[in-house]
């Protein structure tokens, strides 16, 4: 079976050296990486944002050459900056994450992300965390096959950091579809079934969250090691 | 959305019959006495004046939408920027330096200085700037111009191009020619035709411009785009009739208002709400004693800066909240 995501050769000057990835339907995937290793830079790379060589295939379609309608079926993109300065209503906001008007599909997202009180606010009198939450539901809006989450988790209360990791294994059971989220908390990696873990522009380690966790390659990205329970400053940095 | 718009064109189409036809006393009498010289009166003076506060305030709405939407800010205009001033300096090295007469090549020298003042703003400011940033840089650029203005004039191998050139470039509408017409709104009808098509696009970069990219819209390459069409736009106007401050500015803010802070939805709302602000402008002008001329700049100034003002502060109440 051939993977949902393919990405060949892709590569960025300086920031990320030429990476192949797969990651199968259903997946989901959790980014670290210590900060400035190029976490933000695979994540663009993967949504074609930034590119400057390489080919992403997702189900088989080269993304590039897919026009804005179908391309947002394919992979949507939540950026770690969380600005918006036009006064735009939450409801609209996520509409603009439709290749069409879908009344129906907005209300189902405001349900589920409990914005209803919010839904005809404008977004740039929000809260930091209540903007993570209209962004993160502008990204689920055309049910993509692909989510690209840069820090989804970052500006949550504890209470929307776990209810957003079940939202996306509810939508990767649902729909199928594969979630690449970098992360910070490395606590938080253990909801996800992969973990990639980024240094210096590639890819330094693959698997399990448990065995990334305690590779020696983790204690040398982030220049740490395990203590008891947490973690302490590397000695040896 | 849509019963605005009917109200929006109503009342563009009563503002324009209302510029064509003010004052209708003595266009009365003129058709009493002579039709033939009133229909010539109303199609050599009256109908290029309209044409032009329409056309004008439409370009000045629509370019200012394109340019906030693209700079992601709301105090972005072809005055703020200083792409007004440009093109008048442009317009003023063509006419007084280069010894142009043509209206059509003086409405490329105006665009040519509007691109420069707004590339000069691109490398100053940067695009996604903050507003004291864009301001600033925007100030720098519209005074530098100025004073160049000023230098060309005051060096200007006419001795009267200090004189001439007060009333075209304080922003006016009187005694301006059909085919001078024609030189500032063929073009501007062109480049703000192309403008309208972005809409989509600009409300896109509204959720910054990763998103816009990664649904494969090029942000950088509209930017370009939105300057460079802006630039021929307001260049063009700005030849004939003079840089005209704040209707870019504020009607772009009404128009939001009417598309619930869409900026790419609101680039037509824009143009229509411009084309009514220096029609109605351009009507109080004509409320001045007999003999005497007020440039139309003047009046919408004189409406726009408390506008402003009330902005600003809005601004600095959502960024304190």
């Amino acid at each position: 079976m051939t993977p949902l995501l393919e990405a060949r050769g892709l590569a960025l000057r300086n920031r990320l050296e030429p990476t192949d990835l797969d990651c199968a339907s259903g997946e989901l995937t959790s980014v670290i990486g210590a900060n400035g290793a190029g976490k933000t830079s695979l994540l663009r790379a993967l949504a074609s944002i930034e590119l400057d060589q390489g080919q992403i295939f997702i189900d088989g379609t080269p993304v590039e050459d897919a026009p804005p309608a179908r391309r947002m079926r394919l992979l949507s993109f939540l950026p770690a900056t969380r600005s918006l300065i036009w006064p735009i209503s939450v409801r609209d906001v996520i509409s603009l994450g439709l290749p069409s008007p879908d009344d129906g599909r907005v209300d189902e997202l405001i349900e589920e992300l409990e914005l209803g009180p919010l839904a005809n606010r404008p977004v740039n009198h929000l809260s930091t965390g209540e903007r993570s939450r209209v962004l993160m539901a502008r990204a689920l809006a055309a049910r993509p096959r692909l989510l690209l989450l840069d820090e989804p988790l970052s500006n949550l209360d504890p209470y929307w950091v776990l209810r957003t990791l079940e939202i996306l294994r509810s939508e990767t059971v649902l729909t199928q579809c594969a979630v690449l989220a970098s992360v910070h908390d490395l606590s938080q990696v253990t909801a996800f079934d992969r973990v990639l873990l980024v240094d210096d522009g590639k890819i330094v380690a693959d698997g399990k969250s448990t065995e990334v966790l305690n590779s020696s390659q983790l204690a040398r990205a982030f220049r740490i090691e395990k203590a008891g329970q947490g973690w302490k400053i590397s000695e040896k940095a | 959305m849509t019963r605005s718009w009917l109200l929006l064109l109503a009342l563009l189409v009563v503002m324009a019959a209302l510029s064509l036809a003010t004052p209708l006393d003595s266009l009365i009498e003129l058709r009493k006495a002579d039709p033939a010289l009133a229909s010539m009166l109303v199609q050599e003076l009256r109908l290029p004046r309209t044409l032009l506060a329409l056309g004008y305030g439409a370009v000045l709405g629509l370019t200012g939408a394109a340019l906030q939407a693209t700079f992601a800010n709301p105090l972005a205009s072809p005055d703020i920027t200083g792409s007004s001033s440009g093109a008048a300096l442009g317009a003023v090295a063509g006419a007084y330096w280069l010894g142009i007469t043509g209206p059509l090549m003086l409405a490329i020298c105006g665009a040519i200085g509007a691109g420069l003042a707004l590339a000069g703003l691109f490398a100053v400011a940067g695009r996604r700037s903050e507003t004291a940033t864009l301001l600033l840089a925007g100030v720098a650029i519209a005074l530098a111009a100025g004073a160049g203005t000023s230098l060309l004039l005051a060096l200007a191998p006419s001795p009267f191009a200090f004189y001439d050139s007060f009333e075209w470039l304080m922003g006016s509408f009187v005694d301006r020619s059909l085919p001078q017409a024609a030189a500032a709104l063929i073009p501007a009808t062109i480049a703000c035709a192309l403008l309208a098509q972005q809409g989509r696009a600009l409300d896109m970069m509204a959720l910054g411009d990763d998103v816009a990219a990664s649904v494969g819209y090029q942000p950088r390459r509209l930017a370009v785009e939105v300057v460079a069409l802006s630039a021929i736009a307001v260049g063009a106007c700005v030849s004939v009739c003079g840089a005209i401050a704040f209707v870019g500015l504020i009607a772009p803010y009404a128009a939001r208002a009417l598309t619930r802070g869409h900026p790419g939805r609101a680039l037509l709302p824009a143009a229509a709400i411009g084309a009514i602000l220096l029609l109605l402008a351009d009507l109080i002008v004509r409320l001045a004693p007999a003999g005497r001329s007020i440039p139309v700049g003047v009046i919408t100034t004189a409406i726009g800066t408390p506008l402003f003002i009330w902005i600003v502060a809005r601004m600095r109440r959502t960024v304190a909240s």
